[in-house]
């Protein structure tokens, strides 16, 4: 059965006869790729639309609708040598997008705004210390008004709105201080305009609000960058399930197009994208990725299958089932719920500090013009100095302190193999004082290798894996991988359930169960010593080897756990599967703390009892059964090969095969967190010097535009520090 | 002085067409492939190729 596979789900009819289609492509670096796929596609007849966007790694795609099928285009790619899935934009992406697009206008419509309003205000600063009459003063005023009120009216409302909702939910955040001193300052210099009076601060507002709109509109440039890396993956991932769509007849359709309800067929060596049940087959299967235990479980008829269940030997009919209707999976879903609803909300270091400044702040414009007036001033100049002193202290620095680190640190990490899913990650991070792992896919790799390669010579290990090319099964797909074979042999035969053979230079060579190649001897040495291993033999005329195949601990985890210690971080194990394996892990990377056999309530009592302790947990881990857990740790790192629940949990994700990227991040989130703080204090530094000039009534425009734009500067160049972080803890 | 009543609307309006100009770049996508665009324009111009459609 040859199934065929239909992309129809991601296919966007624009009208007038024309289709669409987005690809997330991988490999796509270079102009050289860029023109290659462009021209490439644009070859195929009825292409109307081919175009690379270099830095979301995609390609849209528009055709005359007709004969072309959109499974081509990802052929024509693979023959160009690059590996493409169509995409399907999620919905936070989208919303993302539109609010960058958002806050890039309102930024262009600030800066215009700002620097012709400085073009009026120089003269203005000049002309009062030369011959400028009071005529000419107040035409630029009202036209510094004129351009004014309407741009902040209009680049304002990203603020305006957030102080709105935090008014109206009872709280309050930094938007709020920085809404009143805008709309006051630009009130109060209306009505000194009408007044004829010297000191209009048109200018300030304008470039506050510019300033702190480019703070915000890089930090959700960089968050959406991260979207669309992690949104590509998930395309990538090429996520397909075989569908019956009839009694014998076979379709290949993306993850998206399959209903509860669907029957599904799931062949060796094949991966389940769905939950549901298997109606048909008999087969074993590993559920790794779902409980942690390594070892292979039976499956037939009844058997409930989860997304990410490897099926190891014979073909399986699955039907899927409508979400959380599997035992196990609706037990991890009433957890996950508890946990996000007992995740106590944390409250970010920027509102922290706005809590303790708004009010400051405020107490010190009242005293200030209740001072004036116990002096003798009049009212209006009270009220004046007053509001000099809230535009002064209007937190253009502070509403930068904490983004800019923000937006840089988000970049350092992308580049070492982080994505971050929630941006006050960066803050709980640097806090960890316990790394929590899972075993299982995280400490060790999520695919089996061979373990004793040094004992194969390397023309039998060559051999071995060209011959395992022809197998379907994920212990010899193991043996390929290692032996990286890319020829497979010619006339190779696979006889189910035990092997794959062919001949060589006259002489049989046989892949398979140790008894299928006569090595039964050398198999039962090798389980002795590792029980936990998978077993394949090879034989070759006479010459015969066992490869032992499991789960191997990633290439650095040795060294990112001394890595972590050293940094004075606890490091310990919480994992599902049995105890020899989980000691084995631990003993050999030196963690003495460990739990093994732990069900997903078990994980969530330790993280529990750990967080009554103080402790600030850090959870990593893939399977279904961490997804609890994750949610309920202080902070939560997942691997990009972890299970959907998994990922979408976690805090942060890292990609790669390596565990460098969790010390890495754990280096950078400390030393953005200690650049934060300091930026708070610059910001505070800067009032403490600005504030008294503003009391004593000498903070002129010119002064508080000066003020302003020196105290951005300064904290944004601090920020720009973040990005040489720490690859080792201290 | 009276040449500031023109000269300044006429700056205004200047920096008005500025702004026009890039809030239809902003709607055009010029702001959509950063890297890209880059790249796009040191790249070699396409060979002529006969088009098969008319």
């Amino acid at each position: 059965m040859q199934a065929m596979r239909d992309f129809s789900h991601y296919v966007r009819d624009l009208g007038s006869g024309v289709s669409h289609i987005d690809l997330a492509v991988e490999g796509v670096s270079c102009a050289g790729c860029m023109s290659k796929i462009e021209r490439g596609l644009s070859a195929l007849p009825d292409v109307t639309l081919a175009r690379v966007n270099l830095t979301d790694r995609r390609v849209a795609l528009e055709w005359k609708q007709g004969a072309l099928d959109p499974a081509r285009f990802i052929d024509r790619l693979a023959e160009l040598g690059y590996k493409a899935y169509p995409f399907e934009p999620f919905r936070a992406e989208a919303v993302e997008t539109e609010q960058a697009s958002f806050l890039l206008r309102c930024l262009g419509v600030a800066a215009f705004g700002a620097m012709n309003v400085m073009m009026l205000s120089v003269p203005v600063w000049s002309g009062n210390v030369t011959d400028m009459i009071p005529e000419q003063r107040d035409f630029f005023h009202w036209l510094s008004a004129l351009i004014a009120l309407p741009a902040v009216a209009y680049s304002g409302q990203p603020f305006f709105r957030s102080a709105f909702r935090a008014l109206r939910a009872r709280s309050t955040n930094m938007d709020v201080p920085i809404s009143i001193g805008i709309v006051l300052a630009l009130a109060m210099s209306v009505m000194e305009t009408i007044h004829h009076a010297e000191h209009a601060y048109f200018d300030a507002a304008l470039m506050l609000l510019a300033f702190l709109l480019a703070g915000r509109y890089l930090d959700q440039s960089m968050r959406r960058k991260t979207r669309a890396v992690a949104g590509n993956l998930a395309a990538l991932k090429a996520e397909t399930a075989t569908k019956f769509i009839g009694a014998d007849e076979i379709s290949e359709v993306p993850i998206a197009a399959v209903q509860a309800g669907d029957i599904v067929l799931l062949r060796p060596g094949e991966r389940s994208a769905v939950d549901g049940s298997v109606i048909e087959g008999q087969s074993k299967i590993d559920q790794s990725l779902i409980t942690g235990e390594t070892l292979p479980v039976k499956a037939g008829p009844g058997t409930a299958v989860y997304a990410g269940t490897l099926n190891l030997s014979g073909a399986l009919r699955v039907r899927v089932a409508a979400a959380c209707e599997g035992t196990l999976l609706a037990e991890i879903s009433r957890l996950l719920d508890n946990a996000v609803q007992a995740r106590s909300r944390y409250v970010q270091l920027a509102d922290r500090a706005s809590r303790l400044y708004a009010p400051v702040v405020h107490a010190a414009a009242l005293l200030t013009m209740l001072g004036w007036v116990a002096f003798g001033a009049s009212w209006h100049d009270a009220i004046v100095t007053a509001i000099a002193v809230l535009i002064i202290t209007c937190p253009c620095a502070l509403g930068l302190a904490i983004p800019a680190v923000q937006t840089v640190v988000s970049g350092a990490l992308f580049r070492s193999g982080v994505l971050l899913n929630s941006g006050d990650a960066i803050e709980r991070l640097a806090e960890v004082d316990r790394v929590v792992f899972d075993k299982t896919g995280t400490l060790t790799l999520p695919e089996l290798d061979v373990a004793n390669a040094v004992e194969i010579p390397d023309a039998v290990f060559d051999l071995a894996g060209r011959l395992a090319l022809a197998s379907h099964h994920p212990v010899a797909a193991a043996v390929a991988r290692a032996a990286k074979a890319k020829a497979p042999l010619a006339g190779v035969e696979e006889i189910a359930g035990q092997g794959v053979h062919g001949f060589l230079d006259g002489l049989e060579v046989r892949l398979g169960r140790p008894s299928f190649c006569g090595a039964d001897q050398l198999a039962n040495a090798i389980l002795c010593r590792d029980p936990e291993a998978s077993v394949v033999a090879f034989r070759h005329g006479k010459v015969r080897h066992v490869f032992a195949v499991r789960q191997r601990l990633r290439p650095d985890a040795g060294s990112a756990v001394a890595a972590l210690v050293r940094g004075g971080i606890a490091v310990e194990i919480l994992s599902g599967d049995r105890e020899p394996a989980v000691r084995h892990a631990a003993q050999s990377l030196g963690i003495h703390e460990w739990r093994a056999g732990l069900t997903p309530a078990d994980k969530i009592a330790r993280i529990d009892e750990l967080k009554r302790q103080g402790v600030k947990v850090m959870m990593v881990g893939d399977g279904m059964n961490d997804a609890p857990a994750l949610a309920a740790a202080h902070v939560s790192m997942s691997p990009v090969s972890a299970t959907h629940l998994s990922q979408a949990t976690a805090d942060l994700v890292f990609l790669g095969d390596r565990l460098a990227p969790v010390v890495a991040a754990i280096g950078f989130s400390r030393k953005a967190l200690r650049l934060m703080r300091q930026n708070l204090w610059l910001a505070a530094g800067y009032n403490l010097l600005a504030v008294p000039l503003a009391i004593a009534g000498l903070a002129t425009p010119l002064v508080a535009a000066a003020a302003m734009s020196g105290s951005s500067l300064l904290v944004i160049l601090n920020a720009l520090r973040a990005h040489r972080g720490v690859r080792e803890l201290n | 002085m009276e040449v500031l009543v023109f000269l300044v609307p006429l700056a205004l309006l200047l920096g008005l067409l500025g702004l026009v100009g890039f809030l239809w770049s902003l709607k055009n996508g010029q702001y959509d492939d950063l890297e890209g665009a880059g790249w796009r324009a040191i790249a070699d111009d396409e060979p002529v190729r006969q088009n098969p459609t008319p």
